[in-house]
């Protein structure tokens, strides 16, 4: 059966063999997308220089405190680096960045990179666990409860839904660990109150830190689930008659998490942030202590350090989203192109 | 309804009622708990250090010997102030920031929204933690930290608003008239996008209160010996062991007062902006008292010669809290085999839910119900919501599925061979790989060109005529006695029409596949179908064969008009074409069945 097709028929195709590779839309978009991560690196790193150059009145003598002799704010001067002019002392910053030298913590004499690399652990892991749970429940539950709502079915499980998530979803991370302490540290004893140690003492700094997120984006997740299902295509789905578990599984899921993965993003990196709150009440020993410490105590190098360390992982966990997005839904990223 | 109607309106709900009660109430604390109990609050007395909750301390006592209640209750003023200052400051700065580029215009525009950009890249605690190491530890800096934190997002925010209004015409009115970009952007732009940004001030000063809390938890803000909710909290959580009331209090205070910032964003947001949507409340109030349809379940009423006989079918709208608004009314009909059958009306007739709720895809809220329904030698028992559950087996082999979007119908996310090839799986029982041989073949039969490659595409890389046929050669991957196709043609180009109608005929004619048809084009089904239904206002008003339309032998007043809309060879040029007028009445009667109608209404 050979039938000329129509000129209709000839489609745009995405990603020819025979383009070059800088037409190719994957290639390009992952080059913007890398340009965007290295700029966002170069103003993080910047910013974080100059949050000492900024401070002021004179770093030195704040950092070495009121009443130090000038002997001694000089030594701290010197120390600091601040006795060059500023642009050696900023090409020295990137310098050592590269070199991995982020100087000496004041404090405790101790490389500012060897205090990070003990301490990152601890926060590295409270942080992807939280966001992992965060997305998993997130998702299971939005999308549970957009099947069980959708067509203004059962109003009474969505009043429930929408108050318990609203109400949950203004709890912040601290006060999250604090009642979830007292509750199951304090009263309960059935996992310890702070500290880490084994699997029992990850759960509450991880629930503390992923409670209030997972409301909201349940929320969001839901919203996006009835959006999707009102779509042509799940008529289409449903029209085929298949079991719940592919028909929300296969055909709703894919067009659910771009969206969702899309608003995430922002959310996941305000959880990063959150670790510092969780971490001081649980006296957590990853980086989230000592961040606090060093502003307090005008330990400079160190707190450029760890907020240089943050500020990367957010764009990291951005960069590894949208990543993650253009693999699971290649149109909606590379039509942009 | 005017915004001030709405507000009245969003008052009596619960929720109104509870963001008017937490206002004034955070707003009484705010002005006056430090006035009535700020002496009492800072009263210690080293006799009674963290006493039990007692009738002279509702709450009990602190490590100086202070009441927890009247200590919380006066840090109102500070967390509230500390929060709103911040907000007002960091909305401020952010529609600056928001609207410089639309001022300055040009590439230093492009960078103030490439630097917005950056900023939103990053949480705002974390800017609010780095900001303070610049300001020092104290309460206005962090108050400052936590504006400057806040304003990318504000920025971004009011830029994409303004961003939208700017190509407007009224603004490109006002440019062409030479008036100032910065007068046009306060002028014009401002007052334009202002509600929105009302809205999301609100929620804002909600997390600026949290962030603050925070801050003065880590010890970055409020110092000893002031006091906000936030420092209250860092000296409780300390002493949790001995008792919670320290720190369980403030923690309350900030939910609640957060909370109250919430509501106030949601109430502002239902009266600025009018929203459609039924309320909730109304939903949960309506009851299911099911449109009454007289049922006489009479199963040998159905015709048996028939692939699909329906009868007295109903399908009704939730109108208001009791009633039922019928969309279809009553209405029966046969398909035989090997027959085309076309259903016209104009759009809102109930044509697509009459075939919608043949296939069982009727949704909740609406409602479906039905005397009886026969298909290919099998009476089908419809559930109480409407569903003929035992239609679904049928799906995917005698029974198949086209639809009127083949843009939106299909799947974006899942290649297009997948999705024809499901329902060999599903339902015929074949593997993975003889459903994708099976799928090509049909993708080879429906004229898809490369159907090998093209299996693997996604929709977005089909022309709309090739969606169409790859939805039609899914309904083929079984052996379907009936295709229900609803409005298949229309969103598709004339001569793409043309092609889809060609093969619907080719597969009634090679495989004597019923088809039923439901197009509001009566040209298309007189020139296709052998038999012609014609709907009205959730009537079937006329049930007449193909030929006798095309001789004007149709009996209903409305069938007529919408005949005498078909332009002929013989159409006077002179005249302007037919046409239905909007107010045009043809309902005369109760003409509820297509066996008796046409006598009562003639005339």
């Amino acid at each position: 059966m050979s039938v000329t097709p129509t000129s209709t028929d000839m489609t745009k195709s995405a990603g020819g063999k025979a383009q070059g590779w800088n037409q190719n839309p994957w290639v390009s978009y992952l080059l913007r997308r890398g340009m965007y991560f290295v700029v966002s690196m170069f103003v993080l790193v910047s910013l974080s220089f100059l949050l000492v150059q900024l401070i002021p009145g004179d770093p030195a003598r704040i950092s070495a405190g009121e009443a130090a002799p000038a002997e001694l704010v000089e030594q701290r001067r010197t120390e600091l680096g601040l006795d060059r002019p500023v642009i050696i002392q900023y090409l020295a910053f990137w310098g050592g960045l590269f070199t991995g030298d982020l100087g000496e913590s004041i404090t405790s004499r101790m490389p500012v990179i060897d205090v990070i690399m003990t301490r990152a652990p601890a926060t590295l892991e409270i942080a992807l666990i939280a966001v992992a749970l965060t997305l998993v429940t997130s998702i299971c539950l939005g999308l549970l409860f957009g099947a069980l709502t959708r067509g203004d079915k059962r109003p009474g499980t969505e009043v429930g839904f929408t108050g318990a998530t609203g109400i949950l979803g203004v709890i912040p991370e601290f006060l999250a660990g604090i009642i979830l302490v007292y509750f199951f540290a304090v009263n309960l004893d059935l996992v310890p109150v702070a500290g880490r140690s084994d699997f029992s003492s990850y759960i509450l700094p991880v629930v503390a830190l992923a409670l209030g997120s997972t409301a909201g984006l349940t929320r969001i997740v839901r919203a996006e689930a009835l959006n999707v299902l009102r779509q042509d295509y799940v008529r289409t789905a449903r029209a085929k008659r298949m079991n719940p578990v592919r028909l929300y599984g296969r055909h709703v899921l894919p067009n659910l998490l771009t969206s969702t993965l899309t608003i995430s993003g922002m959310m996941l990196g305000s959880m990063i942030a959150g670790t510092v709150l969780v971490e001081n009440i649980f006296a957590w020993p990853g980086l989230g202590g000592t961040i606090v410490e060093s502003i307090q105590g005008k330990d400079y190098p160190l707190v450029q350090g760890i907020i240089i360390f943050y500020g990367s992982l957010v764009l990291l966990i951005n960069l590894i989203v949208d990543i993650v997005l253009i693999t699971i839904d290649p149109r909606t990223a590379l039509d942009k192109s | 309804m005017t915004a001030r109607q709405r507000l009245l309106q969003v008052l009596g709900t619960p929720l109104g009622l509870l963001a008017i009660i937490g206002c004034f109430t955070l707003l009484f604390f705010t002005l006056f708990a430090p006035v009535i109990w700020g002496e009492e609050a800072r009263m210690t007395n080293t006799d009674r250090i963290l006493e039990p909750p007692s009738d002279e301390h509702i709450f009990g006592t602190d490590g100086s010997g202070r009441d927890i209640f009247k200590r919380t209750l006066v840090a109102t003023q500070l967390s509230v102030v500390m929060a709103l200052a911040a907000t007002a400051a960091g909305v401020l700065g952010g529609i600056i920031l928001g609207l410089l580029p639309l001022i300055t215009g040009g590439r230093g525009g492009r960078y103030i929204v490439a630097g917005i950009n950056i900023g939103v890249a990053f949480p705002g605690l974390l800017l609010a933690i780095a900001f303070s190491v610049i300001l020092g530890e104290s309460g206005l800096a962090a108050a400052l930290a936590i504006a400057i934190a806040m304003m990318p997002n504000y920025g971004r925010l009011t830029h994409n608003l303004a961003a939208s209004v700017w190509g407007r015409d009224f603004i490109s009115a006002a440019r062409v008239l030479g008036v100032p970009t910065w007068k046009i952007v306060a002028r014009h732009v401002l007052p334009n996008v202002r509600d929105p940004l009302i809205v999301n001030a609100a929620m804002t000063a909600g997390n600026a209160l949290v962030a603050f809390a925070g801050l003065s938890f880590l010890g970055l803000g409020i110092q000893v010996p002031q006091y906000d909710w936030g420092r209250l909290l860092n000296e409780g959580v300390s002493r949790i062991f001995v008792t919670p009331a320290p720190a369980l209090v403030p923690g309350v205070a900030i939910i609640l007062a957060g909370l109250t910032f919430v509501l106030l964003g949601e109430v502002l947001g239902k009266v600025l902006t009018p929203d459609t949507h039924r309320s909730l409340l109304s939903r949960i109030r309506q009851r299911k008292n099911l449109p009454d349809t007289t049922a006489t379940s009479d199963e040998a009423d159905v015709n048996e010669e028939s692939v699909l006989s329906v009868r007295n079918l109903h399908v009704a709208a939730p109108a208001d809290k009791t009633n039922w608004r019928p969309l279809v009314e009553g209405v029966s009909f046969d398909v035989a085999p090997g027959e085309i059958v076309g259903m016209v009306g104009e759009s809102g007739s109930g044509k697509s839910l009459t075939l919608m709720s043949v296939a069982g895809l009727i949704e909740s809220p609406l409602h479906v119900s039905a005397d009886a329904a026969y298909f290919d030698g099998e009476h089908l028992k419809l559930q109480p919501d409407g569903h003929p559950s035992a239609l679904d087996k049928h799906f995917g082999q005698k029974l198949a599925m086209v639809f009127q979007d083949p843009m939106s119908s299909l799947n974006p996310a899942l290649q297009v061979g997948t999705q024809v090839a499901e329902p060999g799986m599903l339902h015929l029982g074949m593997s993975r790989k003889e459903a994708k041989d099976a799928a090509i073949t049909r993708l080879n039969d429906v004229r898809i060109p490369e159907a090998e490659r093209r299996f693997n595409q996604y929709p977005h890389e089909y022309s709309g005529g090739m969606r169409q046929r790859a939805m039609i050669a899914g309904g083929l991957m079984g052996k379907p006695s009936l295709i229900l196709a609803d409005e298949p043609t229309t969103a598709l180009d004339v001569t793409v029409q043309a092609e889809i109608l060609n093969l619907l005929r080719g597969i009634n004619e090679a495989e004597g596949t019923a088809i039923m048809f439901v197009s509001h084009d009566i040209a298309v089904v007189t020139s296709l179908c052998t038999r012609v239904l014609v709907m009205y206002r959730g009537h079937l008003v006329e049930d007449i064969s193909s030929a006798d339309l095309r001789n004007g032998l149709a009996q209903h007043p409305y069938t007529k008009a919408l005949m005498e809309t078909v332009p002929t060879m013989e159409s006077p040029r002179d005249r302007p074409m037919a046409s239905i007028p909007d107010d045009a009445d043809f309902s005369s009667g109760n003409s509820s069945d297509a066996e008796t109608a046409p006598e009562e209404s003639m005339r």
